[in-house]
């Protein structure tokens, strides 16, 4: 028994089917290209860190800490 | 053995018919007036972002062009010019065009929205409502000054790239949108001058069957008029210069004459030379807009060497 189910609807939507896929394709680019672009206009990576809502102690500058 | 089925239609709608639901060759003129408007406002856009932008414009106007399609199937099968479109030959379900509209315009908002500002998407989620709603359902079938108010549809996007790059309005964008608005009404009515149209068959008011011809001509001339001091002023904001300038003074001049010529002629005059004169005012009018903002354009790129700009 053949294991893949075949149907002529399958081969009548296939311009569609693959309109579709490169439509959301485009859009995980486009949400993607958004995020780096975003991120990187921030500038100081610090400043993309504290977008993650947990305490980074590392983020704190230690009192009396010299150069 | 499946349970699946689908509806045989004789036609299978394609991706191209749902693209040609959005209006392409409309979408084609608010990219370019949307993304002048993008360009030569003072504040510098990342270039994909802006990218983005101009994209959701254009998505948001194929948006309103299918809700206008949803809307008005009754009205496209009835005439000869849009009984071709994807809803009234079949290829596509009225249902299809209202749910491909409303997401697409949820999605061209929500994503300029998060992409840039609220005050873009503001305006283009009112672009939107003002087209399918107060143009498409209040007032194309009600009055033949549908196609002046409903203008405003069409002059909204580059006030909307304006606000992409700046986050609001000004009047240097209310000048480019009132370029367009009060360009629309003598295009439009030129052209039904010299197209043969079956408004009036399917129910649409249009000036040039409810007033008849010899007001339409009137109309054209008193808007042109209008236009005049709007393309002009446009020239003396921040976004103006001498190039602008030129080209405004040589393109009014060439439209108003135009207009002039159309005003002086009767209806048998453009029967013996076959609406020659409206047919080249017709071109005129699309020579007049794209001059414009192609200038505005132009102005932009040569301010940044130091030339040209008050």
């Amino acid at each position: 028994m053949a294991i893949r189910v075949e149907h002529e609807v399958h081969e009548r939507r296939k311009g569609r089917n693959y309109g579709v896929g490169l439509l959301l394709i485009g859009f995980i680019a486009i949400v993607f290209g958004l995020t780096v672009v975003k991120i990187l206009q921030l500038g100081e990576a610090g400043e993309f860190e504290r977008f993650d809502h947990v305490a980074r102690p590392q983020l704190i500058p230690e009192e009396g800490a010299s150069e | 053995m499946s349970d699946f089925t689908a509806t045989d239609t004789p036609h299978e709608a394609s991706m191209g018919d749902y693209f040609a639901l959005m209006k392409p060759r409309v979408m084609s003129l608010v990219v370019f007036t949307a993304l002048v408007g993008l360009l030569v406002a003072p504040v510098p856009v990342h270039p994909f972002i802006g990218f983005v932008g101009i994209l959701c414009i254009a998505v948001g106007a194929g948006a309103s062009g299918a809700l206008n399609m949803w809307w008005d199937a009754d009205i496209d099968a009835r005439m000869k010019r849009t009984v071709g479109r994807p809803i009234p030959s079949g290829r596509v379900q009225p249902g299809e065009a209202l749910a491909i509209g409303l997401a697409l315009s949820g999605f061209s908002v929500v994503l300029l929205a998060l992409a840039t500002n609220f005050f873009a998407a503001f305006l283009l989620a009112f672009t939107i409502f003002f087209y399918a709603v107060i143009y498409s359902m209040w007032l194309k079938r009600a009055t033949p000054q549908n196609i002046v108010i409903g203008g405003a549809a069409g002059a909204f996007p580059p006030m909307v790239g304006w606000a992409v790059a700046t986050g609001g309005a000004s009047i240097e964008s209310v000048l480019m949108f009132a370029l367009i608005f009060m360009w629309t009404p003598p295009h439009f009515w030129a052209l039904a001058l010299f197209v043969k149209s079956d408004y009036g068959n399917a129910g649409v008011p249009m000036l040039t069957e409810t007033h008849g011809r010899d007001a339409t001509r009137n109309h054209i001339l008193i808007y042109t008029l209008l236009l005049v001091p709007v393309a002009i002023g446009l020239g003396f904001t921040s976004i103006g210069g001498p190039l602008y300038l030129a080209v405004a003074l040589v393109m009014n001049a060439w439209f108003l004459k135009g207009a002039y010529d159309i005003w002086r002629r009767d209806d048998a005059a453009c029967e013996a030379d076959k609406h020659r004169t409206e047919i080249k005012v017709f071109k005129v009018s699309l020579y007049y807009l794209f001059a414009h903002f192609g200038a505005l354009l132009a102005q932009a790129a040569l301010r940044q060497y130091g030339l040209g700009g008050w």
